[in-house]
């Protein structure tokens, strides 16, 4: 289930994001990002907070704010480009065509309006069905995702609810329709350590089993590791590499890919062998236009990092910003 | 990252300076505000008007200059001689206008820091020692807020009798447990806070802590309330003083006593409801669009 | 739910104590002592010597106290200085017309104030917003009888849409089983008499329910501003769910807690702001009473309305606590 051949579901192109306010600058949060995905196809987003990963998601969700905020560039899904979508068109296709999975279980959910609800509303309002039998979709809903006395839960409130089962039921919402697309914002962060394997499990194993592609976003890299098919870091907004997923990890190419996947503690490395942090903090960005923002934060940096901004170019299947890339023969640092 | 969470990123990284630095960056934010600059605006011709009004006001409030031109269904309105008017006993409306914002500064300001003084021992008392004393001074607070403020400040200065000094004493009492309640929360919630868990396990006396550390970082939102209860004070005093419960001497001009005094005249000489009415709302709203616009300044949470 | 309601009911018990306590220690504070003040100056010897045994002024103060709980309990205060009735019988006639003036006015309040709070916060920093702002600030600002004057001088004295004074055309032949006018007209099928009294409520109604109007406009806007941010508002949007299911049963039914508590704590206020209001337009029930029993210092009538006001105030904000529970699933647990 890798490139499929075929013309993605989900064509990402050019895609960027202005956060405009009276009387400052714009921000640039997101920025030529381009990918795709196609049907069935688990892609990997990957990047520091404020890389920009969540806000590419919410803009192709169309969920971003209208106010304050200028979306460019387009969004292929199924031939319509959803930014020049009306409204109420793009309202039809959010939660039957394309779902999302939120960050923190515990603020997604209406804390005033049963589970039950909040499940049914979606079936009621996509699929012609009503009453009792979306109580009964919604019922079965809740035992795929691995809830436990899915009846006596859905009349509950979610904060009779454990984190875990929150997101369980935002997932059985998400997955109500049978999307084609579910986008996961991070769906594991918020959650306890021994919950987080379970949650991928359950999605790794219903994406499989509904056939739906998803996009992860992520900072974890072991997230990644077990579950995607192509990978794209991001970092200041902008796409810096992409590949499939084992070219990746197997041979970094850019300093950024590379010192995150020196970042991660590996079981299989010696004992002793220290881990490498990325030295600065994503704060300690340049401009794009005036170089690569990773310039100051780069042990790989030349003064050509610095004379403008790197473009994204493709070399063998894999997209790369860098001027001065890891040498391929290089042994990912563990 | 959403939107939301990059602002409240932004935002909190405001909260974690020390509170001078907040006071002063309220302080510019107020400065540039044009609601802000019109409250002020409003509060210094208040304040002005007030301690000038001898100077100001063309005429004394007790003359009747125009004694033997009224009758009760003549009562001339603004005039070249008499910008405001006369009232109905022939005196200058204007220059009782004038020397009504002594009375009602005076008033409010004395209430207002009465009940804060009052409100500030009860609050600290119950803050800074928990348990049943605190337990004590919250039932007291509780059943002082079970009564209206408005019938408890009329209550009171029924039983002080006519004056303004029970005017004000009688506010005053309204505010006290309104001020407590706020300043123990808000200790309640500091004393929580990490820093004075870590002054504590430092070894730092209780009592140095709540003075050094507890009630300064608890003042922000009392000198809110403090500029907010200025105008409903304002607003209080004319009321008492419009039920007939204002100052002992009636030829001293008070705005609530000379809206009473002309409701049999709204029809013929609707003036002098008109100026005096306009005068409480213009030094109530100065001091409300202030607090208001404080607050906002003072607690991010309040700015959007 | 109904432990909830039991422990709210139990904390009544020291606030009632308390309260009377309070009142108790007022009437004995009162110039010229008690016996005096409640006689007025019609007190002679013989009548002194009643009101000393009718509150046993002799007896040691805690025998006094008992006996002035157990008077107060059955809802006996004493007569009038003034009119010589009973206490209680006056305030059997002035109840009713002043429970049917705050009435009307929490429904204007509650009628305007939410559906444009609402707006407001919708049309966020646009005019109907500044608008709105500026008018819950000056309604704030103003004398509530400075706003009854200008009410009745501009719409009755000048236009004359509406009566000046009084509850009803005096000419009006009209009978009051219940004591509001309204509803007296309704039930005796005497609509013009209905009519006739709903008219003179709206300027009393409107000057009394402007600062609960001004207040619930500010709460419902800044409620409203709040939820629009919530992540579950978000959830709504991402499942492609109709604008009005999402404004009704997300957006809303969150919003409106606080303002409940609003329109209580308000509600309860408006019987002792009517002190003021019903004095401009000579409306005859309690706050017209209580005015008139404060110029001529009749005492026993203040003693006794102050106390029924202020338990009254209590048991709505009781009411309110109780009905909140109704409504938000997470205190009903606890």
């Amino acid at each position: 289930m890798t490139n499929d051949p075929t013309r993605p579901l989900l064509a990402v192109r050019d895609l960027g994001v202005s956060f405009t306010r009276k009387g400052a600058p714009d921000v640039r949060a997101v920025d030529g990002v381009s990918f795709d995905v196609s049907p069935g196809q688990t892609v990997g987003l990957v990047g520091e907070s404020g890389s920009g990963k969540s806000v590419t998601s919410l803009a192709v969700m169309g969920l971003l704010p209208r106010r304050n905020v200028r979306v460019d560039g387009r969004v292929i899904f199924d031939d319509d480009d959803l930014l020049t979508l009306p409204r109420e068109r793009m309202r039809d296709i959010r939660g039957r065509d394309m779902a999302m999975v939120f960050q923190d279980p515990m603020t997604s959910l209406n804390p005033v309006v049963p589970i039950g609800v909040q499940v049914t509303e979606v079936i009621e309002r996509h699929q012609q069905l009503s009453g009792d039998a979306a109580d009964k979709a919604a019922a079965e809903l809740l035992d795929r995702v691995g809830i436990p006395d899915p009846t006596r839960r859905l009349r509950e409130y979610p904060h009779q609810l454990s984190g875990g089962m929150r997101q369980r039921a935002l997932i059985a919402m998400a997955l109500a329709c049978r999307p084609r697309l579910l986008i996961a914002d991070e769906p594991t962060t918020a959650l306890d350590v021994t919950i987080q394997a379970q949650i991928l499990e359950l999605l790794k194993e219903l994406v499989h089993d509904s056939g739906a592609a998803l996009i992860m976003i992520t900072h974890d890299l072991g997230v990644v590791a077990g579950l995607c098919d192509t990978v794209h870091v991001m970092y200041s907004g902008r796409v810096v590499e992409g590949a499939q997923r084992r070219e990746l990890f197997a041979r970094p190419r850019h300093p950024y890919t590379g010192g995150l996947l020196a970042s991660v503690p590996r079981l299989d490395a010696a004992r002793g062998t220290p881990l490498h942090p990325i030295p600065g903090s994503p704060t300690d960005v340049l401009a794009w236009p005036s170089g690569c923002a990773f310039a100051p934060r780069c042990h790989h940096r030349v003064d050509a990092c610095t004379d403008g901004p790197p473009p994204l170019e493709n070399i063998g299947g894999r997209s790369l910003r860098c001027v001065n890339p890891l040498p391929t023969t290089e042994e990912v640092p563990a | 990252m959403s939107l939301s969470q990059v602002e409240a990123a932004t935002e909190s990284d405001q909260v974690e300076q020390p509170v001078g630095n907040l006071r002063q960056a309220a302080w510019r934010r107020l400065r540039r505000d044009p609601v802000a600059i019109t409250g002020f605006v409003l509060i210094a011709m208040f304040i002005v008007v007030a301690v000038l009004a001898p100077l100001i006001a063309p005429y004394d409030p007790r003359d009747t200059p125009g004694a033997g031109t009224i009758t009760p269904t003549n009562i001339p309105g603004p005039s070249a001689e008499h910008w405001f008017g006369l009232d109905e006993q022939g005196r200058d409306e204007l220059s009782r206008v004038i020397y009504g914002a002594r009375q009602s500064l005076l008033v409010g300001v004395v209430a207002m820091l009465l009940g804060m003084a009052g409100g500030m021992v009860l609050g600290v008392l119950a803050g800074a020692f928990g348990r049943w004393v605190d337990s004590v001074v919250m039932r007291i607070v509780d059943i002082m807020l079970s009564i209206p403020g408005l019938l408890m400040a009329i209550a009171i200065a029924a039983v002080l009798g006519r004056s303004l000094t029970s005017v004000m004493i009688a506010i005053a009492a309204v505010n006290v447990p309104i001020f407590a309640r706020l300043l123990r929360g808000q200790m309640m919630s500091q004393r929580e806070s990490d820093y004075v868990l870590a002054a504590r396990s430092l070894g730092v006396r209780r009592r140095s802590i709540v003075l050094s550390h507890v009630l300064p970082n608890s003042m922000s939102p009392v000198i809110v309330q403090a500029t907010l209860t200025l105008a409903t004070a304002i607003i209080e005093a004319a009321a008492l003083s419009f039920l007939g419960l204002g100052g002992a001497d009636p030829a001293v001009p008070e705005w609530g006593r000379m809206l009473a005094s002309t409701q049999r005249y709204l029809a013929s000489a609707p003036h002098l409801a008109l100026f005096p009415g306009l005068a409480i709302m213009v030094a109530a709203l100065g001091f409300t669009l202030i607090g208001e616009r404080l607050r906002e300044a003072l607690d991010p949470k309040y700015r959007r | 739910m109904l432990k909830f309601v039991v422990r709210r009911l139990l904390m009544l018990v020291p606030i009632l104590i308390g309260l009377s306590a309070l009142l108790f220690a007022w009437l004995r504070a009162l110039p010229g002592g008690p016996a005096v003040a409640l006689l007025g100056e019609r007190a002679t010897p013989e009548s002194i010597a009643r009101v000393e045994e009718l509150y046993g002024l002799n007896e040691p103060w805690y025998v006094q106290y008992g006996r002035y709980l157990s008077n107060a309990v059955q809802f006996d205060f004493g007569n009038s200085t003034r009119t010589n009735r009973p206490v209680t019988e006056e305030m059997a006639r002035t109840f009713p017309a002043t429970f049917e003036l705050a009435l009307a006015a929490l429904i204007l309040a509650i009628g305007i104030g939410i559906p444009l709070g609402y707006l407001a916060a919708r049309h966020y920093g646009r005019w109907l917003d500044n608008m709105s702002v500026t008018g819950s600030l000056l309604g704030v600002a103003i004398p509530v009888f400075f706003l009854a004057y200008i009410l009745k001088y501009v719409f009755a004295v000048r236009l004359g849409w509406f009566p000046t004074q009084g509850r009803q055309d005096p000419r009006m032949d009209a009978e009051h089983p219940t004591g509001m006018y309204v509803l007296d007209g309704l039930l005796t099928g005497n609509l013009d008499a209905s009519w006739d009294a709903l008219m003179h409520l709206v300027l009393p109604a409107l000057a009394l329910g402007s600062i609960p109007l001004a207040i619930i406009v500010r709460i419902t806007r800044a409620s409203v501003l709040d939820v629009v941010h919530e992540d579950y508002v978000r959830t709504a949007e991402a499942k492609g769910l109709w604008e009005r299911t999402i404004t009704r049963r997300h957006v809303l039914r969150n919003a409106l807690l606080p303002v409940v508590t609003v329109v209580g704590l308000q509600a309860g206020l408006l019987f002792s702001g009517a002190i003021l209001t019903e004095t401009v337009f000579a409306f005859d029930g309690v706050g017209r009473f209580v005015a008139e029993a404060i110029s001529n210092r009749d005492y026993a009538v203040l003693q006794g309305f102050i106390l029924v006001i202020a338990v009254l105030y209590v048991v709505i904000n009781l009411l309110v606590d109780v009905s909140y529970g109704l409504i938000d699933p997470r205190v009903r647990v606890r």
